[in-house]
């Protein structure tokens, strides 16, 4: 049985139709924690985030406190928001933004505070047409309530937020590129080191790149303490997260859960949330953490939804996007889409990921519509083998960001797992499915 | 002259002012381009070419690396099919196809009456509604052909233009309140905090 007795953090306002309001939010406890806040020292509300040992919600998983403490020395010029979600399947923050957008307004200008900047953009993916509006609606109250501008609440903090569309590119996701999309060029991810926009972010500075999810969190760790939201969860993987769960589930959606004390099969078949397989068909595989991460067959349902429990099997909990497949779905399909997803978003820097990710995916597309070699199979992940050196996890990288080693992650899950499928598909003459 | 008609310039020009450098307004103001013209046509590229300080050369050169920016004319309503792996799993391809039908374009193109460009897109980030439908970048959540036949029909006979606004992603997004009315006072407050917490930081290392 799932465990859902931890108290909602991030989506404690889910079932008001009006959760995005600012009198909603004012009624259900908000911008006391900023108010909080801002009569502690800024060490002292940074403290609280390192105590909470909260890990970013973007999906590398670094410890957002230690991410702002890297940087005492050096003051911070400006606080950057990820909400360029793009990871395919991933779309928890794509409810944050809608939903509860004063929640990570009120996150954003607790960080600001924390961080002593006085700067914060909010970068949220283009086509979130109404999570634009919502936001910016949120900060236009902020800004009316007080709780945002000049000398926020009367104290000598100010504080201006600007939310800044994107355009459709996946690759704006990785925080070096997104930076650059910031300042008006082309998202190219930046060539490391330094590794950190941290030493060197927008425009040159020293900027904290942290994620829509990991803002939404910060007023219940300042209300509650760092310790309340240690407590949650189980080793490094502390307090709740927003699993985005779809696929061949009978009740896709965005779950908030309990890290570490949920299992995979809690989230995929618990009735109060994925319900189980459609027409309770088998599970044939699943993706842990968005379509980067290497994938899961069914014996692996019962580990703990944890960053360590699932890297220590070779895979990622990544973006918190967790795709189910089932009997009746075409593993070589999935994978031909996925690969054809990276060949269209590589942003094409990289020789091995530019043209990787065209070969595989051309040699994907005849498997799956016919015209597939046996040999394809092994040249496949020859391919991978030359992006990703040796195809260990976490990989090799022969590029300047992850969007390259990430291309192998499906095409060798589903070669070790599905081999015969793949092969089935050879003498089949394309997709036997159809 | 303007290319840009006076509201869209007005707010083009609160846009460069948001940002401590022009250029960085770059993807808002090629946004409200679009909202102006349907796309980016060689006017517009040259109004965001001139309030950035760049090159038209350079303006497309970055907005041909976004998916969301048209540089040919497109219909009035672009309609965008996930076919990505959630929607995949729900029959996102056989939706994109049964689409393509029903607007009478194939995909990439535009109906004859210029109503409808058909687009296949990645990943919409709404995938428990599968297969994810935009229209002008608002979800329509139409999952069945026939939900998704009334929805075009319903486009057509103009009843959707509240839900379904035109071109501009940021057609009904209005900044109200900031701090830049008062930027030196920002930037004596930003020295002040500064100096208290190397000031404090120095006091911790003792």
């Amino acid at each position: 049985m799932a465990a859902l007795d931890a108290p909602r953090i991030v989506t404690s306002r889910r079932d008001f139709a009006d959760s995005f309001t600012l009198a909603r939010y004012l009624d259900t406890g908000g911008y006391v924690a900023l108010k909080k806040a801002l009569t502690m020292f800024p060490e002292a509300v940074a403290a609280e985030v390192d105590a909470a040992s909260l890990l970013g919600r973007g999906g590398a998983g670094f410890p957002a406190g230690r991410k702002w403490s890297m940087l005492r020395k050096s003051p911070i010029s400006y606080l950057v928001v990820n909400g360029d979600e793009s990871e395919p399947a991933t779309f928890k923050d794509h409810y944050l933004v809608e939903r509860d957008p004063h929640q990570l307004v009120e996150g954003v200008i607790i960080a600001a505070y924390a961080l002593q900047v006085n700067q914060a953009f909010i970068f949220m993916r283009g086509e979130f047409a109404l999570g634009l509006e919502r936001v910016q609606q949120a900060l236009n109250d902020a800004y009316a309530h007080g709780a945002l501008g000049s000398k926020i609440f009367g104290s000598d903090f100010s504080l201006d937020v600007v939310v800044h569309p994107g355009a459709g590119a996946y690759i704006c996701g990785e925080e070096t590129a997104l930076i650059e999309a910031l300042e008006g060029k082309r998202g190219f991810p930046r060539i490391k080191p330094p590794f950190f926009p941290a030493v060197t972010g927008l425009y040159g500075e020293p900027t904290v790149v942290n994620n829509v999810e990991t803002m939404s969190n910060l007023p219940w760790i300042v209300n509650n303490g760092g310790a309340a939201f240690a407590a949650l969860g189980g080793g490094r993987s502390t307090g709740t997260r927003l699993f985005a769960l779809a696929g061949r589930v009978k009740n896709p959606g965005v779950y908030e859960v309990e890290m570490v004390k949920n299992t995979f099969r809690d989230l995929i078949y618990d009735p109060q949330l994925g319900g189980g397989i459609i027409d309770d068909k088998q599970i044939k595989a699943f993706i842990p953490g968005g379509v980067s991460a290497p994938w899961f067959g069914p014996e692996l349902l019962d580990l703990p939804l944890g960053q360590d429990e699932v890297a220590g099997e070779g895979s990622m909990l990544g973006s918190g996007s967790i795709v189910v497949m089932d009997e009746t779905s075409c593993v070589v399909r999935a994978v031909w889409r996925i690969t054809k997803f990276f060949s269209r978003e590589s942003c094409g820097q990289c020789t091995p990921c530019r043209e990787g990710s065209g070969w595989i995916e051309r040699a994907m597309y005849r498997l799956e519509h016919g015209g597939g070699r046996m040999e394809d199979i092994d040249l496949l992940l020859d391919l991978c083998d030359n992006i990703a050196p040796g195809l260990t996890w976490p990989p090799q990288q022969t590029t300047i960001c992850v969007l390259g080693p990430s291309i192998p992650s499906s095409v060798h899950s589903a070669i070790q797992m599905f081999r015969d499928d793949f092969v089935a598909h050879v003498q089949h003459g394309g997709c036997p499915h159809e | 002259m303007s290319h840009f008609r006076s509201e869209i310039y007005q707010r083009a020009e609160e846009l460069v002012a948001l940002y401590p450098r022009p250029r960085s307004a770059m993807l808002p103001l090629l946004h409200l381009a679009q909202e102006q013209d349907g796309y980016l046509s060689d006017e517009g590229i040259a109004e965001v070419a001139e309030l950035t300080g760049t090159t038209p050369a350079d303006v497309r050169g970055t907005a041909s690396f976004y998916d969301m920016f048209h540089l040919e004319p497109v219909g009035k309503y672009v309609v965008g099919v996930c076919t990505n792996i959630a929607c995949l799993l729900a029959g996102g391809e056989e939706f994109l196809e049964h689409a393509s039908k029903k607007l009478g374009c194939p995909v990439g193109s535009t109906s004859e009456d210029g109503l409808f460009t058909l687009e296949e897109t990645e990943c919409l980030a709404d995938c428990n509604i599968a297969p994810v439908v935009q229209v002008n970048h608002r979800y329509v959540r139409t999952t069945t052909p026939e939900t998704f036949d009334a929805m075009i029909d319903e486009l057509r006979d103009g009843k959707l233009d509240h839900d379904v606004p035109s071109h501009g992603t940021l057609i009904r997004v209005r900044r109200s309140g900031g701090l830049r009315a008062s930027r030196q006072e920002v930037a004596d407050q930003r020295i002040a905090a500064k100096a208290a917490r190397d000031q404090r930081v120095e006091s911790e290392a003792k």
